[in-house]
């Protein structure tokens, strides 16, 4: 081959920068987010439902209440929730100062069955960590950006 | 081994058909998972109206103070930002002259005292909304009981709907209005830079059978019912006494009513 040695030489090169990242993670756990909620409890709709179709029935719920005045969402189960973002902050963001803390009564479970240590700890902090919480945490894991907290307040001011 | 023409055919057709039957079924499962047995409720003590309406009694405001306090409720509750440019000022409910306020209706030997009487003004919740018709996304709409309310989440931040407002009772947010709020109200949402935002009716409150904001702090300088009640004090006062409402040559038919002769009503 004609300058065989400097085309196989090149290739290596080539494939390893390329299988960079991929070695670069090797061994790293792909720690899963924190889900620190209430064991035992189940949200409006069952939980396969809700992560599924989560973002649909928020959706939904903005719909029927501003447009249709409902405020009121009775679930599958013929339990009643009131439509409001407050509803899903009672279970989904946990006031470590206030409330005893989530990551000693309930041990984080993570969808990929690792938890992460980082954030566990930080859930026992007494200062409220936005980064420990339900849906920053599943959504930073998911690479999601929602906009809802530029507007909607979280608990006692604590976006002011 | 080798297979005819109309035998290809046939089995191409069986197949054809599994697939779409297959993926038929799949469709149908992921609807059924979407769309949990569940529905939607009216507020339990919601106070029902259907025609939105406003009637500022004059006689009640005599002094600033009458009027500062009524802002300032509204302020307060739903969190309106005090900025400190007249461009970037947000206003659900302020007050104004006779000549701006009644515009069509100013005539240079009007009486000094009605000249410089501060007026009420707000949105006034057209019947025939202006703002409504100008809103390129649907995120301003008239509700079934006559309020006049946003969408936030959908506002692009045209301003289409302030150009088309003959009462300019919308502001935009040029910034974020959130360090401007001075007292601030967990329980009611801020809105955020580059959206429009307007007196939205206190949806809010006549969900709980509360008042309007206004109306409550007001003592009585503002009457709020439904028009469409003969028995509401604010259907007798604009069916018996002499109420005047601003611009109504736009057509838009405002529904917030100045009583602007004697003290007495209904």
């Amino acid at each position: 081959m004609y300058k065989g040695g400097r085309i196989i030489a090149s290739l290596i090169v080539f494939v390893a920068v390329l299988a960079f990242p991929f070695f670069y993670n090797l061994g790293k756990a792909n720690a899963g987010p924190v889900i620190n909620v209430p064991s035992g409890t189940q949200c409006v709709e069952p939980v396969a439902y809700m992560r599924a179709n989560h973002m649909q029935l928020l959706n939904q719920w903005r719909d029927e209440y501003v447009r249709q005045g409902k405020t009121v969402y009775v679930n599958s189960q013929g339990k009643s929730f009131n439509i409001n973002i407050d509803t899903c902050l009672q279970c989904h963001y946990s006031n470590s100062a206030t409330s005893s803390s989530p990551a000693a009564t309930h041990p984080a479970v993570s969808t990929t069955g690792a938890s992460n240590p980082a954030a566990t700890t930080e859930a026992s902090n007494s200062v409220v960590n936005p980064s420990d919480q339900f849906c920053v945490t599943c959504h930073k894991y998911a690479s999601v950006e929602p906009t809802c907290w530029s507007c909607h307040n979280l608990p006692e001011g604590a976006n002011q | 081994m080798s297979i005819n023409r109309r035998q290809f055919l046939k089995r191409a057709g069986v197949v054809t058909a599994l697939g779409l039957g297959s993926s038929f079924a799949t469709i149908g499962i992921g609807d059924r998972l979407a769309s949990a047995a569940s529905e939607y409720e009216e507020a339990p003590n919601a106070d029902k109206i259907k025609h939105w309406a406003m009637v500022v009694d004059m006689s009640k405001f005599k002094t600033e103070e009458d009027i500062n306090r009524v802002i300032q409720s509204c302020d307060k509750i739903h969190n309106i930002p005090q900025m400190d440019s007249s461009k970037d000022e947000i206003k659900w409910i302020w007050y104004d002259d006779y000549e701006h306020t009644f515009a069509d209706s100013e005539n240079e030997y009007l009486d000094e005292t009605m000249k410089k009487m501060p007026f009420i003004v707000m949105c006034n919740h057209c019947e025939n909304p202006a703002c409504v018709r100008a809103c390129p996304t649907g995120a301003t709409f008239k509700r079934e009981d006559g309020i006049v309310t946003m969408d936030f989440h959908r506002c692009i931040g045209c301003r289409f709907c302030m150009g088309a407002c003959p009462f300019g009772a919308r502001s935009f947010n040029f910034r974020d209005p959130r360090p401007f709020i001075k007292d601030f109200n967990p329980n009611f949402p801020t809105r955020t830079q580059g959206v429009v935002e307007k007196c939205l009716g206190c949806y809010e409150r006549l969900e709980k059978g509360e008042q309007p904001a206004c109306a409550e702090a007001s003592n009585g300088g503002l009457i709020f019912g439904d028009l469409s009640d003969q028995n509401s004090e604010v259907y007798k006062i604009v069916s018996t006494k002499f109420t005047i409402r601003r611009k109504t040559q736009f057509g838009t038919q405002p529904n917030v009513y100045y009583l602007v002769g004697g003290g007495d009503h209904a």
